[in-house]
């Protein structure tokens, strides 16, 4: 068990985890000047500063639909630097964020009539919460930048206002040795950042808690459906090449046209489980009776398969039905289980537990179900 | 209130000595998941079951009084970290960006 505990991210080694890695050349950005994010610049006392617009046009929106469908995810990043929102002065509170555009988004487009700077840190692109996770949202880049942008000279109080999720990251005590700023972790969510700054810098309960509500939940579905292409694209042809196979070897007739219409219908249970697994598992997942998401994914796996072989098709044999009760809840309880890496609440030792268990299980039954599968065809 | 999701039952790592404990309130501050309560003036782990082992309170710990192996509970990143598959996670086909909680 340990050998194995070692080998997973922990703390002291996550620097060295690329498990997120995707690093850019640096450099690579254009003139911050002259993105439609930034409104005009503040002559500052250390230079230039990029004024940013606290809300979004039809640029940032398209761009957050193109990076919510997974298209250029892991390129969607802003420049480093420390910005302006309004008409900031030495006085004015410091908003430390990633440089992952949907982060910086978030943030300012909540920060409307609000005076303020913000310094964006080199997350290579990340989120906060996962670069935090994996060590670049932290003291030393954060300690970096304070040093680079000049912060100690534009304002005269030594205070940077943190998200905090970006906890795990950053010790606040080591960056106030390190440049002498104190750390104060704002809400988790950005929208309850003005009602943070009027309150003095006071979080309530309810803003340092994670929220994991409906929206949340799915927001992702699109992006995990579209991992799934080119695995049910794959699953397709060899349904096709199965029936193709089949009716060959058993010499039936067929036509053209009656293959891919059997391949389709073949292919039914099988979308419907992949919509079961990626939507409607996270869609149900606080009523899905049980803790384990693999066991919520099979649970939910197991009704759409005996729904299906019993309300939808009937007539099949019992081969087919066992390879649809075999073979489906296994899927679902595979995407089911991933859909951990999604949520705000699994640790990784419950994930770890819970893969022992439900991995082998989910192969020997995915196993068994593509036996079973398989000898419908032929039998 | 929102609902609080319950993950499995005596599984995390979360240690805390109370001893060392100078009762500043970090933890309670930069845990998501309300695992600490201060209870005359030092911390105490209430909540253990609902720890998501992020590691944020044992990094922001002055006195290091926790303990806890972080990670990511992401069963997508400890498949490849197995399979010693590199740089998959947080891509195209990861969900763990958790970019669905604003501000990340």
């Amino acid at each position: 068990m340990s050998k194995e505990m070692t080998r997973l991210p922990m703390v002291d080694d996550r620097q060295s985890v690329s498990c997120c890695a995707d690093e850019q050349p640096a450099g690579s950005y254009g003139d911050p000047a002259d993105a439609n994010w930034v409104t005009g610049q503040l002559q500052t006392a250390t230079g230039p500063v990029c004024r940013v617009a606290t809300s979004l046009d039809r640029k940032d929106l398209l761009g957050t639909l193109k990076t919510r469908c997974s298209f250029g995810r892991m390129n969607y990043r802003i420049p480093p630097a420390l910005y302006a929102v309004g008409k900031p002065d030495s006085d004015s509170p410091v908003l430390v964020s990633a440089n992952y555009k949907l982060s910086f988004d978030h943030l300012r487009r909540e920060l409307a009539g609000l005076n303020l700077w913000i310094l964006v840190i080199d997350t290579k692109g990340i989120n906060v919460w996962c670069a935090a996770g994996k060590g670049s949202f932290g003291t030393a880049e954060v300690v970096r930048m304070v040093d680079v942008s000049g912060l100690s000279e534009l304002v005269s109080h030594r205070t940077l206002i943190l998200p905090q999720l970006a906890a795990p990251g950053v010790a606040a005590h080591e960056v106030r040795r390190r440049c002498g700023f104190k750390v104060i972790y704002g809400p988790v969510r950005a929208v309850d950042i003005p009602a943070f700054l009027n309150a003095g810098c006071k979080a309530e309960a309810a803003m340092r808690r994670t929220r994991f509500a409906l929206a949340d939940r799915l927001v992702l579905a699109p992006v995990e459906l579209a991992g799934m292409i080119i695995p049910l694209a794959l699953f397709s042809a060899a349904l096709f090449l199965l029936n193709l196979a089949a009716m060959l070897i058993k010499g039936d007739p067929f036509s053209f046209l009656t293959l891919p219409v059997k391949t389709f219908f073949d292919l039914a249970p099988f979308f419907g489980a992949v919509l079961v697994g990626v939507v409607l598992v996270p869609a149900l997942l606080p009523y899905i009776p049980g803790r384990a998401l693999a066991w919520k994914g099979w649970v939910l796996g197991m009704a759409w398969a005996l729904a299906y072989s019993f309300i939808a098709n009937p007539t099949a044999g019992w081969l087919q039905t066992a390879a649809y009760l075999l073979a489906i809840p296994a899927i679902t309880a595979f995407i089911g289980m991933n859909f951990t890496g999604s949520t705000t609440y699994t640790s990784l030792s419950g994930v770890v537990k819970e893969m022992g268990t439900a991995l082998p299980l989910i192969i020997i039954s995915a196993g068994l179900g593509l036996i079973a599968l398989i000898a419908v065809y032929f039998v | 209130m929102a609902v609080k999701y319950r993950y499995l039952k005596n599984v995390v790592t979360l240690e805390m000595d109370e001893t060392k404990c100078n009762g500043c309130g970090m933890c309670i501050d930069v845990c998501p998941q309300e695992v600490f309560t201060l209870i005359e003036k030092v911390s105490a782990i209430t909540d253990r079951d609902a720890c998501m082992e992020c590691g944020a309170c044992a990094r922001n710990c002055p006195s290091q009084a926790i303990s806890v192996r972080a990670g990511v509970g992401c069963a997508y990143a400890v498949l490849m970290d197995k399979l010693n598959i590199k740089g998959k996670c947080c891509g195209d086909v990861c969900g763990c960006s958790l970019d669905n909680i604003p501000e990340h």
